[in-house]
């Protein structure tokens, strides 16, 4: 039993990796190499499609403008969702309930028409091409999920703990941030890596909300189709290298993910 | 607010439905409801039947404007009366 | 859990309410704006009531990228639930092994959309793709660019690759959040392994596949990206999805008003299914609490 097991999740495995190995195996490979026959690794082992993204501006600036405003989106996020977590797992309020699914709505919306609109919307705010504009049109998708898994993380954590902390005389702030928040960080790992994810991976609001300044790397990374065909090489290696922040998130909230999903509101 | 392409209708529409919910909110603040249960499969709160109402509102029409030559109005007056109905014995 | 009636409870939303306004309403107002006019341009727009409505319903392009949404959404949910349930179970609980296969499964979750497409394009054309390599080496015909069945093929391998993980991932909590004097019950029973799934594992996974289909229903639904990459809609239409006929309607074709009308079915459609779930979940919440208080 045990052991099928084994063979089952190392061949599952397999299958997720293979692919991103033939990723890492192209950008170690020069155009000609590429073109011209399949080898499962690189003959002429070369740097040069590294180099061309590390000495471009225009392409590592991609990587800084995407880091930038996915930072941005993840602080937003869990400013704003924090106290309406609590305020959901807390209290009963006027219109609760419809306001969660309303928020949960937000995701369903699909984005190809709504790109004009908001393209427009942003424009007229003056927000067009900031980082800012592309934080704040993720938050549709990351706030709606952040107060979700917050608010079964806080639902989690008894009620007698909050009014101890006001009976000892505590303020709101204090107890909120130096008592109640150490008690729910498994959930705070769980949001930032969603709103990191929802925000990363996103390309095509991104896309329409900058021009320049601002612009994404996956965005960017289009323009390795060129007349004279595309850039495989160069096209691989700026793939690997928009897959690094995410194993380094992961590898940082691993611990809480497997909980933070559980303790979620399921 | 030019691009957001106003009409005259959609207004109407739009400040019809906010007025709906604000006038919810007042109702709920005065006399706070208790969930119950009519002729729907599930026990509902005044806001919950209002939004049943309004989503199979608007399929109301769309099923009118694709599957029939009916007149739209006919399905207003069908939906406005399917909406009361809801509230009261749903 | 009692909660207490505060409508100052609101001021803390408040902050959500108005960011998610800004970015939903006004945009979901305008695109209902669009859909009762004829637009040309900025300046010149004429009502035309709810003839659109009326006549994306009747247009079979739509009607056909409708119906191939539907079938994609169902394909990928029967096979992505009942695989991330067997990973999930499959994967190692404790140890480094543990940790090694989260982070595994989740870096299909963490690569962005456009780059799952090039990764695909990359593993899977027959000339400089393993994949496409392997399947015509042991002798199938095999090209995704021009041929429909293989397109739809490399499609939902690349959609399963790149969403199983997320189920996955769920089950997987769900599973650890079941207490081991569970197990321990069933041992002394000598429960079978699918006596001790279908009893003690699937009802704890209940709630986690609700959430997990829920969040994969509304993005299949709404697939974009991956396939434009990959098979930018082809070979003719057969990878072409919903967003995409709408994409090339508004943008491509400037023919908004059509296109804006069709996003509020389709919105409309998703609303309702999402809905359903959602009453599910709440209602599934409800009969544990009555179960709770007669124990």
């Amino acid at each position: 039993m045990t052991r099928n097991k084994r063979i089952g999740i190392i061949s599952y495995s397999a299958f997720v990796l293979l692919p991103i190995y033939w990723l890492i195996n192209m950008s170690f490979k020069s155009n000609e190499e590429i073109t011209g026959g399949l080898s499962l690794w690189p003959q002429q082992f070369t740097f040069a499609n590294y180099q061309v993204i590390f000495t471009d501006p225009s392409w590592y600036n991609g990587y800084f403008n995407s880091i930038y405003y996915v930072v941005l989106n993840s602080v937003i996020t869990l400013v704003v969702a924090l106290p309406a977590a609590y305020a959901f797992s807390r209290y009963k309020f006027v219109g609760d309930k419809h306001l969660f699914f309303w928020l949960l709505t937000n995701r369903m919306a699909p984005p190809a028409v709504f790109l004009l609109p908001f393209f427009q919307l942003y424009s007229s705010v003056g927000l067009f091409d900031t980082h800012i504009a592309v934080a704040l049109a993720h938050c549709l998708f990351s706030v709606p999920l952040a107060v979700w898994i917050l608010e079964g993380f806080m639902s989690a954590v008894p009620r007698e703990i909050d009014e101890t902390a006001y009976i000892d005389g505590y303020s709101f702030g204090h107890f909120f941030i130096r008592l109640f928040l150490p008690l729910i960080s498994s959930g705070i790992g769980v949001t930032i890596f969603f709103s990191f994810m929802f925000s990363w991976v996103e390309l095509l609001l991104a896309r329409t909300l900058t021009s320049v300044n601002a612009k994404p790397i996956a965005a960017i990374m289009t323009r390795t189709i060129g007349a004279s065909g595309v850039d495989w090489g160069v096209l691989a290696a700026a793939g690997v290298l928009t897959i690094i922040p995410g194993v380094l998130v992961i590898y940082f909230v691993r611990n809480h993910v497997a909980k933070g999903f559980a303790l979620g509101r399921v | 607010m030019n691009w957001m392409a106003w009409t005259l209708p959609t207004a109407i529409f739009f400040s019809t439905i906010g007025s709906i919910i604000v006038m919810m909110t007042v109702w709920e603040i005065r006399s706070p409801c208790i969930e119950r249960k009519g002729f729907l499969p599930i026990s509902t709160t005044r806001g919950d039947r209002l939004f049943i109402g309004l989503l199979s509102s608007a399929f109301i029409h769309l099923f009118t404007l694709g599957f029939t030559s009916l007149n739209i109005w006919l399905a207003l007056i069908a939906s406005v009366i399917w909406l009361i109905s809801l509230m009261r014995w749903g | 859990m009692n909660k207490v009636q505060n409508n100052k409870a609101w001021l803390l939303v408040l902050p959500v309410f108005l960011l998610v306004a800004f970015s939903a309403i006004i945009p979901l107002m305008t695109v209902v704006n669009y859909s009762v006019q004829d637009i040309f341009d900025q300046n010149n727009a004429y009502f035309v009531g709810l003839e659109w409505y009326q006549e994306v319903m009747s247009v079979p392009r739509l009607q056909d990228s409708l119906a191939r949404q539907f079938f994609y959404s169902g394909t990928v949910l029967l096979i992505e639930v009942p695989l991330g349930i067997c990973v999930a179970l499959m994967m190692p609980t404790r140890g480094w092994t543990a940790s090694l296969s989260l982070i595994v499964l989740a870096l299909p979750l963490l690569i962005p959309w456009n780059v799952v497409g090039t990764i695909w394009q990359i593993f899977a054309r027959s000339d400089i793709g393993l994949l496409g390599y392997v399947i015509n080496g042991i002798g199938i015909d095999y090209n995704y660019t021009n041929n429909s069945v293989d397109a739809w093929f490399t499609v939902l391998l690349m959609d399963v690759w790149h969403w199983t993980s997320l189920i996955a991932l769920l089950c997987y909590s769900g599973l650890r959040a079941i207490p081991d004097a569970y197990y321990q019950a069933a041992r002394i029973d000598r429960a079978s392994s699918w006596a001790i799934f279908r009893y003690i594992q699937l009802p704890k996974l209940q709630g986690v596949l609700i959430i997990g289909v829920l969040l994969r229903f509304m993005d299949s639904f709404m697939i974009y990206t991956e396939p434009f990459v990959l098979t930018g809609g082809g070979p003719g239409n057969s990878t072409t999805f919903l967003s995409q006929t709408l994409t090339k309607m508004a943008i491509g074709q400037f023919d908004i008003g059509p296109a804006a009308a069709f996003s509020i079915i389709y919105f409309l459609i998703v609303l309702l299914v999402s809905w359903l779930f959602f009453t599910t979940i709440t209602h599934l919440d409800k009969d544990k609490v009555k179960e709770q208080s007669h124990d």
